[in-house]
């Protein structure tokens, strides 16, 4: 049911990436929210398409939940406008609006039991009850919560109440899904478990999730396409795999996953580090000629060789094993911050050793945000 | 005390102290310190009069006030007597027609201040606190001017047109409702105040989400949600007002008699204590049987959690 | 797509966009009602301690003529006395019992029963009291007086007490006093030199919430009076009663003016040390 997206593609400025295979489902278009002096919201504008799985991104105070209670009725952009499918969304009221949400808190009705809770939303409709006991099970049993349907929330444990806020919001069917932070408040084991999970619901019951996260580990994890947000402004939308090979901007390269980082200027095509001279990297076409940018290197696509046989000279600060592969932290002259490489296995250098570095692929990105 | 060096700060009670002389029975003389004088207080002047009230239920009155303590359980049969029966029904339809209209007054008030931006709302909760704390006599002493019958409220009624003729409000039941109202409105509101600030306002949104407009995210959310604190509004309009004497000898005119009268003149004037401990203990159970109602509630609400 | 196109559609949508209601609404009559309801009495009250004429029915020129007779009424003044000697009384009795008390529920006991029966006073109506105290100075043979009244008011007062301190107290936590003891001090000075200062708002709070609640009680004191006592509400039931000179008016104002400037003073007091 899933169609493959185009992985590979070449590097992306800001502007949306469509997925060419699915129809878009929810649009956005140039939305702004300012509260008072602060720009929550600056021109945001993307397509998020049907049967997806979407994540917005970003450090807290990007503006990803103030986009999403928008979409949801909460919050009211200055400008812009949200449509899903053909429905203006700006024109509806919140109780209107087919488009459901999970809070962060769950906010599951405590005064109601597990069924009634998620049969609210049934009720709202008007449907008889008859079907609405009939899809209550049936969802209950979806998210295996078949025996809990009389208990209270309050009985319940965190993993089981996110499970009826699941339930809860996705028993309307509706078009377009918003989680709010969904695994934040989860422990770790049961963190993990919830990530599948949610992968395998959104599968199974065919809806569009939007969900809305800093932790990139999560989204990198559980979505299809990213959308990084920064200062209310997107940054970059594309798939995990596209934001940690060809980053946007050197915000995006530092969000996502790690990095190593060196400060230069473009040349005549090529990357030049003061002190140090022209470095490799795979292309510089982005970036305006003269301009300030910054090369970057993923821990595994650096490569320590014998001192003097690379592009960088360092001595070896720290080794760490931890279990199928070893970072190695290198000390480079000049460099604030220490090099990080990651080897398989045991790493075969010790503290103190002189090395070189090299590396097989590098990104060249200015720090020019949206 | 000679302080010896501890390793680790924390509980460590006996350290460095003349054990011996302390021991277990030592670490009793705090608690005993502090409770023990505020408790022999209680004891002696709330607790014994208490017993004693409750003691008198079956004891026979005595020929010169006060008791004999003949056991004897015609105390309660009297309280079965058509004329005490009444008086009861009366007081308990004044004092729940006061709760009514208290409620009726305060929860839409109590929702209202609510939803003013934060800085009035403190000004509104003292303006709702004032005429609470001006003396209760005086507050009752207004009311008897605006309803006199050549009162203002009269005057009011009939320069508008909308009455004809002066009637009398003063005297009446209905004086002695809108009086115990007045004097207990404060009581309502503040408790449902509460209990409508304590309403996760993610739950409203939530109900929103869900296809709920305002008017049934209120019935299905907020109104079940606010239930024990109303509740608790309830039980501190209704109580009180059953066992009020003043409002309805100084409004009801002496036609109006509540339980409250009836014992006042059982200990002060007919002098048949007995009795009165009884009418009065009816009282006490009602107001448990609301405490009991009120837990009932908000355990429904809140949901016991297990374990 | 063209701006333009575009930016005519966006304006063409945003006249009909969804608007979420602010404010109070329809909400504004219950409570201007609630606040004549609360208020047209006292006003009334007011003005007609100010009214030469001293009736609510008739308008006869500004005075403060009830004021004076307030001022001059011997009666008045001394029940006034007799009050404030209770208050201050129930109040010294009611906080040192209660602040005690408080203290030894909140860090020395779990029992519920315990913190039922310290609260109790303040639950119980004050009828079923007052008709207890007053059979228990019967048959304990202490004839009504002051003292009694004292007495039967600092019990009830105690209990608001217990309830501010032990309010206070279980929100923080017992570190501090633990940290003390270790150090070698005995519970008696942990109490003084540290349990104190930490609660010392508290039962402020507390002993003047006794003292408004003294001066105001009526019920209990009434039952429990001696023939010759009189406190400030049981000499206004008199005069209420037995029919009215107007220099009722000039008190009540007085009692509304006491009144709204110590809540104020209170409300200003709260918010200063909410700031520090």
């Amino acid at each position: 049911m899933t169609s493959p997206t185009p992985t590979g593609a070449p590097a992306t400025t800001a502007s949306p990436a469509r997925a060419p295979q699915r129809r878009t489902l929810l649009s956005v278009d140039r939305v702004g929210r300012s509260f008072g002096d602060v720009r929550a919201l600056d021109g945001i504008s993307l397509d998020i398409a049907e049967n997806e799985f979407f994540a917005l991104l970003g450090p807290s105070g990007c503006g990803k939940t103030t986009l999403l209670r928008s979409i949801a009725g909460f919050e009211t952009p200055d400008e812009g406008e949200i449509r899903l499918g053909d429905d203006d969304l700006l024109a509806m009221p919140p109780h209107r609006r087919p488009v459901n949400l999970m809070f962060q808190s769950y906010a599951l009705f405590p005064h109601m039991s597990v069924a009634a809770n998620i049969a609210y939303g049934l009720k709202r409709e008007g449907l008889p009850k008859a079907e609405i006991a009939d899809r209550v099970d049936e969802v209950l049993a979806t998210v295996g919560l078949s025996s809990l349907a009389k208990r209270r929330p309050a009985q319940l444990s965190g993993g089981q109440r996110q499970r009826v806020a699941l339930a809860r919001a996705i028993v309307k069917r509706p078009r377009l899904l918003l989680l709010d932070e969904p695994l934040s408040a989860l422990d770790r084991k049961v963190r993990a478990e919830m990530q599948l999970e949610l992968k395998r619901l959104q599968h199974e019951v065919g809806i569009t999730f939007v969900v809305v996260t800093h932790d990139q580990d999560e989204a990198m994890s559980m979505a299809d396409r990213i959308a990084v947000l920064a200062d209310g402004r997107v940054q970059q939308v594309a798939t995990p795999v596209e934001l940690y090979r060809n980053p946007a901007n050197l915000f995006v390269a530092d969000f996502i996953g790690s990095s190593n980082r060196l400060a230069g200027t473009v040349d005549a095509g090529h990357f030049v580090a003061p002190g140090i001279g022209r470095l490799p990297s795979d292309g510089t076409s982005d970036v305006a000629p003269g301009s300030e940018a910054h090369l970057v290197v993923r821990p595994e696509d650096l490569r320590i060789v014998p001192h003097g046989a690379g592009v960088l000279d360092g001595k070896v600060s720290e080794v760490q094993f931890q279990g199928g592969a070893s970072t190695v932290a290198i000390a480079v002259p000049g460099q604030e911050r220490p090099f990080l490489a990651t080897v398989p296995g045991v790493a075969a250098q010790t503290r103190g050793s002189h090395v070189g570095l090299t590396w097989d692929s590098a990104v060249v990105v200015t720090d020019d945000r949206a | 005390m000679v302080s010896s060096p501890t390793t680790v700060p924390g509980r460590a009670p006996q350290r460095g102290r003349a054990r011996g002389r302390r021991g277990r029975l030592g670490r009793l003389v705090e608690p005993t310190a502090l409770l023990a004088p505020g408790l022999i207080f209680y004891a002696v002047l709330v607790l014994v009069p208490v017993l004693l009230v409750g003691a008198y239920m079956f004891a026979t009155r005595g020929r010169f006030g006060g008791v004999e303590w003949t056991f004897t359980l015609d105390n309660f049969g009297r309280l079965f007597d058509p004329l005490y029966l009444d008086v009861l029904q009366q007081s308990v339809l004044i004092a729940a027609a006061a709760t009514g209209l208290a409620l009726l007054i305060g929860y839409p008030t109590a929702y209202a201040i609510s939803r003013l931006p934060v800085r009035w709302r403190t000004v509104a909760l003292v303006l709702v606190v004032v005429p609470f704390w001006t003396n209760f006599l005086i507050r009752t002493y207004a009311w008897i001017v605006l309803l006199n019958s050549q009162g203002l409220l009269n005057d009011a009624l009939v320069g508008t047109g909308l009455i004809e003729e002066r009637f009398t409000l003063l005297y009446t039941p209905g004086a002695v409702v809108v009086g115990l109202t007045y004097a207990y409105l404060p009581l309502m509101i503040l408790p449902i105040y509460a209990a409508v600030e304590k309403v996760d306002h993610e739950l409203v949104e939530a109900s929103a989400n869900l296809g709920a407009n305002r008017f049934r995210t209120f019935l299905s959310v907020q109104l079940p949600l606010t239930l024990p604190g109303t509740i608790t509004g309830c039980i501190l309009v209704f109580v009180p007002s059953l066992g009020n004497f003043v409002i309805p000898e100084l409004l009801g005119g002496g036609k109006t008699v509540m339980v409250g009268n009836l014992v006042r003149d059982q200990f002060l004037k007919t002098q048949d204590w007995p009795f009165g401990a009884v009418i009065a203990m009816v009282v006490v159970v009602l107001l448990l049987l609301l405490f009991g109602l009120q837990a009932w509630v908000t355990r429904r609400v809140e949901g016991a959690p297990r374990g | 797509m063209a701006d333009t196109v575009t930016d005519t559609a966006s304006t063409r949508r945003a006249t009909t966009r969804y608007r979420p209601r602010t404010g109070l609404g329809w909400l504004w009559l219950p409570l201007a009602l609630c606040a004549l309801f609360l208020y047209i009495p006292i006003a009334v009250l007011v003005g007609m301690s100010f009214n030469d004429g001293g009736s609510a029915f008739s308008w006869d020129g500004f005075s403060f003529r009830w004021y004076a007779e307030l001022a001059g009424d011997e009666v008045l003044r001394q029940s006034v006395l007799t009050s404030l000697m209770i208050a201050a009384g129930a109040t010294v009795v009611a906080t040192v019992l209660g602040t005690l008390l408080g203290v030894g529920l909140a860090r020395h006991t779990r029992s519920k029963a315990l913190e039922t029966a310290a609260m109790a006073p303040a639950i119980l109506p004050d009828l079923v009291l007052a008709i207890g105290l007053l059979a228990f100075f019967f048959v304990a043979g202490i004839p009504k007086s002051a003292l009694t009244i004292l007495l039967a008011h600092a019990a009830f007062g105690t209990a608001f007490v217990v309830a501010v301190v032990r309010a206070r107290l279980t929100g923080s936590d017992a570190s501090l006093e633990e940290a003390s003891r270790d150090l070698g001090a005995g519970g008696f000075t942990t109490f003084v030199q540290v349990t104190l200062p930490s609660i010392a708002p508290a039962v402020v709070a507390g002993a003047l919430l006794v003292f408004t609640l003294s001066l105001d009680e009526f019920v209990i004191a009434y039952f429990t009076a001696g023939p010759t006592t009189h406190t400030l509400p049981i000499t206004v039931y008199s005069m209420v009663r037995t029919g009215v000179t107007p220099e009722i008016n000039a008190l009540a104002t007085v009692l509304v003016a006491i009144s709204v400037v110590v809540v104020v003073v209170a409300a200003r007091a709260v918010r200063r040390t909410e700031k520090s």
